[in-house]
């Protein structure tokens, strides 16, 4: 078996301390006078960080899947919800977030800290539902910003302005619901900081196609984080840089994440996050997930480059544009977003399939998992037409039932024989010393 | 060469010893609360109903989903990967095989060396799987050699709508109590679970030959379900709960060189 030197990311604590920093900062954010928002990891962060830099938001999914991570208190949430009467096969997010609401629970300690404010944006038949009920039950304002104008290779000027005026549209709530002047020069420099905090990651991820590979998919769901928490944040994208810089170290001095690299794997969807150890599992037979659509495409934003291959998308400071006005800093950051990949595949399966097809020849993947998340309709829906757009390509691929926030729904002993039953189709075999270990 | 193969499924266990690609000897055994214990029995009776000397037997792997508690093995491989290596070793013009246990029901598309291509399990539901007809010859009153036999007398197709088995079990009730024959239940029965099984091994890919192995391949009223569903003949080897042992048996021959 071949062995490969490995060793630990040396940024690995700073970015736990950045992502711990981000919760009590949201916390503590009115002891210092400041303003508190929620909203959806996809919400256009960028926009309310006009108001000032004492505002603090926290989205909901990658609170959510903290949440799930610690699973007593999941359990104890997600019962709340029940007990409102809410039915379990709703976004296992949104019931872990709205337990933690009416429990009064922060999953970083202390009470649920209540928003000043939502804001939100809708493409998932969630997302829109969520804050309103968060609104309506905390007795706080609302705005969501409707952005399902289809795929972005069918955008045009109709369909981009239809953003961009509601964009605007929300600057001017901002500015009545908080009382605040609305500063520009803060929503520019939030706007320069998101490309390049969405390019860098994107960046990052196509290091990984290198053998062996410098990260593990366990751990881009530690790193890729930020970008869901607060990607406009100047300090969320310098940490971007710092961990392409480590990330590229490794590459050039083939430092691998799993040193007995055999077979590389793609994920689908979101993991069950209460039991990430079937990552772990893997790497008994030496393999090892390099990303996935939702690790890559979740906040990194891509292009088509002119060779047909997928990679960073070009910021509009690197192509030597600079942001000198509100509408043009709303408008880069509509156009921008409706390009993230993962927002493709709302209106048409086959898009997600394409882009998958692409990983899997970029990054070298031998085998695909396909996570069917019962918790989370908007990332499975069409799912089973990906299965089989992937098989019809001739690749090895393997579904799994599961919920990325009710560990209630997820078998680990049936998922466990599931991908025993695939390592072999994939001709690889548990290597002795772990044998039997789950 | 001897060889054994263990297939420690969730209902039943099975043994198989082969020599020299010959089946010597096959025991089955219920596997109870004990299934280290049920193993350790039906090996034996296995190895004394066949007179294969313990001895002589060179390696042995379990299959199943209880491999890892099969006692005394050499290796052990997985029950899509045994099931496929039994199948081929039976009728090599097989390329997709329907396994259908008490706990699973399974497709899987081979090729002629019986290498899996792909497969699909059904997920978390009984309805696709031995134990949903067991439990609804139990509603209906009937052993489950009859509720099989029952169902070729029916010519009537009666939909059953639930996709759950609890909920299924509550249709049944209700026919039951609309004096419906039991054989026109038993085809519905079978209908519903074939068409599960049919849905899920049209994800993988019908590839002629059909195979039919697993211990529900005994019940023809499912047979006949499946083969309407299908809109084919499938077949069903000779002892065809005992593939999944067999193809243990022949990975061990294929390991022990």
């Amino acid at each position: 078996m071949a062995e490969y030197k490995t060793e630990p990311l040396k940024c690995w604590q700073k970015a736990k301390e950045l992502r711990l920093k981000y919760y009590k900062d949201y916390q503590n954010a009115r002891s210092k006078g400041g303003i508190r928002w929620t909203g959806g990891a996809w919400s256009f962060d960028a926009i309310p960080a006009g108001l000032g830099r004492d505002v603090y938001n926290i989205t909901g999914e990658p609170y959510a899947a903290s949440l799930a991570f610690a699973k007593r208190l999941s359990m104890g949430c997600l019962e709340a919800a029940e007990a409102k009467g809410w039915a379990r096969d709703l976004c296992s997010y949104m019931r872990n977030y709205w337990g933690s609401m009416y429990l009064r629970k922060y999953a970083f300690g202390g009470e649920y800290p209540d928003p000043d404010f939502c804001f939100q944006d809708h493409i998932c038949c969630s997302h829109g539902k969520w804050y309103q009920h968060v609104a309506e039950h905390k007795k706080v304002p609302y705005f969501c910003i409707d952005v399902s104008v289809g795929p972005y290779r069918d955008l045009d000027e109709n369909r981009l302005m239809f953003v961009v005026n509601q964009m605007h549209e929300s600057v001017e709530w901002l500015e009545k619901t908080t009382g605040r002047k609305y500063q520009d020069e803060l929503l520019i420099e939030a706007v320069e900081n998101e490309v390049r905090s969405t390019s860098v990651w994107a960046e990052i991820c196509c290091l990984n196609m290198a053998k062996p590979a410098p990260l593990d998919e366990k751990s881009m769901y530690s790193l890729y984080v930020h970008g869901t928490l607060a990607k406009h944040a100047k300090e969320v994208a310098d940490f971007y840089e710092e961990l392409r810089d480590e990330v590229k170290y490794r590459v050039d001095n083939h430092i691998a994440a799993v040193p007995g690299e055999k077979c590389r794997l793609m994920s689908d969807t979101q993991p069950p996050w209460g039991f990430l150890k079937i990552f772990r599992y893997l790497e008994n037979f030496g393999a090892i997930s390099v990303g996935s659509l939702y690790t890559f495409g979740l906040i990194g934003v891509w292009e088509t480059k002119p060779d047909g291959t997928w990679g960073p998308r070009t910021t509009p400071m690197q192509r030597g544009e600079r942001i000198t006005s509100r509408d043009q800093a709303l408008r880069i950051l509509a156009d921008w977003n409706l390009s993230k990949p993962e927002w493709q595949h709302f209106y048409d399966p086959n898009l997600k399939t394409e882009m998958m097809l692409q990983i899997v020849k970029q990054w070298r993947v031998d085998g695909v998992m396909l996570h069917l998340n019962r918790g989370c309709e908007g990332l499975s829906c069409g799912i089973m037409e990906n299965r089989l757009g992937i098989a019809k390509a001739g690749v090895p691929v393997m579904t799994f039932e599961g919920n990325m926030g009710d560990e209630r729904e997820f078998d680990e002993k049936r998922v466990t024989a599931r991908i025993d039953s695939f390592m072999e189709t994939l001709g690889v075999e548990m290597t002795e010393k772990t044998a039997g270990t789950a | 060469m001897i060889t054994a193969g263990i297939d420690m499924g969730a209902k039943y266990i099975k043994v198989v010893l082969l020599k020299d690609g010959v089946v010597q000897g096959r025991a089955i055994a219920a596997t109870g609360f004990e299934p280290t214990a049920s193993a350790l029995e039906c090996f034996e009776r296995a190895t004394k109903e066949s007179s294969v000397d313990k001895s002589s037997i060179v390696h042995i792997t379990s299959t199943g989903a209880g491999r890892k508690a099969a006692p005394n093995v050499d290796s052990d491989i997985t029950d899509v990967s045994a099931t496929a290596k039994g199948v081929v070793h039976l009728m090599k013009g097989v390329r997709t095989v329907i396994d259908v246990g008490a706990e699973e029901g399974r497709g899987i598309k081979i090729e002629a060396d019986g290498k899996v291509v792909d497969f699909a399990v059904n997920e978390k539901c009984a309805a696709g799987a031995g134990a949903f007809a067991e439990a609804m010859s139990r509603a209906l009153e009937v052993s489950i050699g009859e509720f099989g036999q029952l169902s070729l007398k029916s010519e009537k197709t009666i939909p059953m709508n639930a996709q759950c088995a609890v909920f299924a079990e509550s249709e049944v009730v209700s026919l039951v109590h609309a004096k419906t024959p039991k054989h026109d239940i038993a085809r519905s029965v079978h209908d519903a679970i074939a068409s599960r099984i049919v849905s899920m091994v049209r994800r993988v890919g019908i590839e002629k030959e059909v195979a039919l192995v697993g211990g529900v391949s005994h019940n023809p009223g499912f047979e006949d379900s499946l083969n309407r569903g299908l809109e084919m003949q499938v077949i069903v080897p000779e002892y065809p709960e005992y593939v999944g042992a067999l193809g243990a048996a022949v990975v061990a021959c294929e390991r022990a060189k």
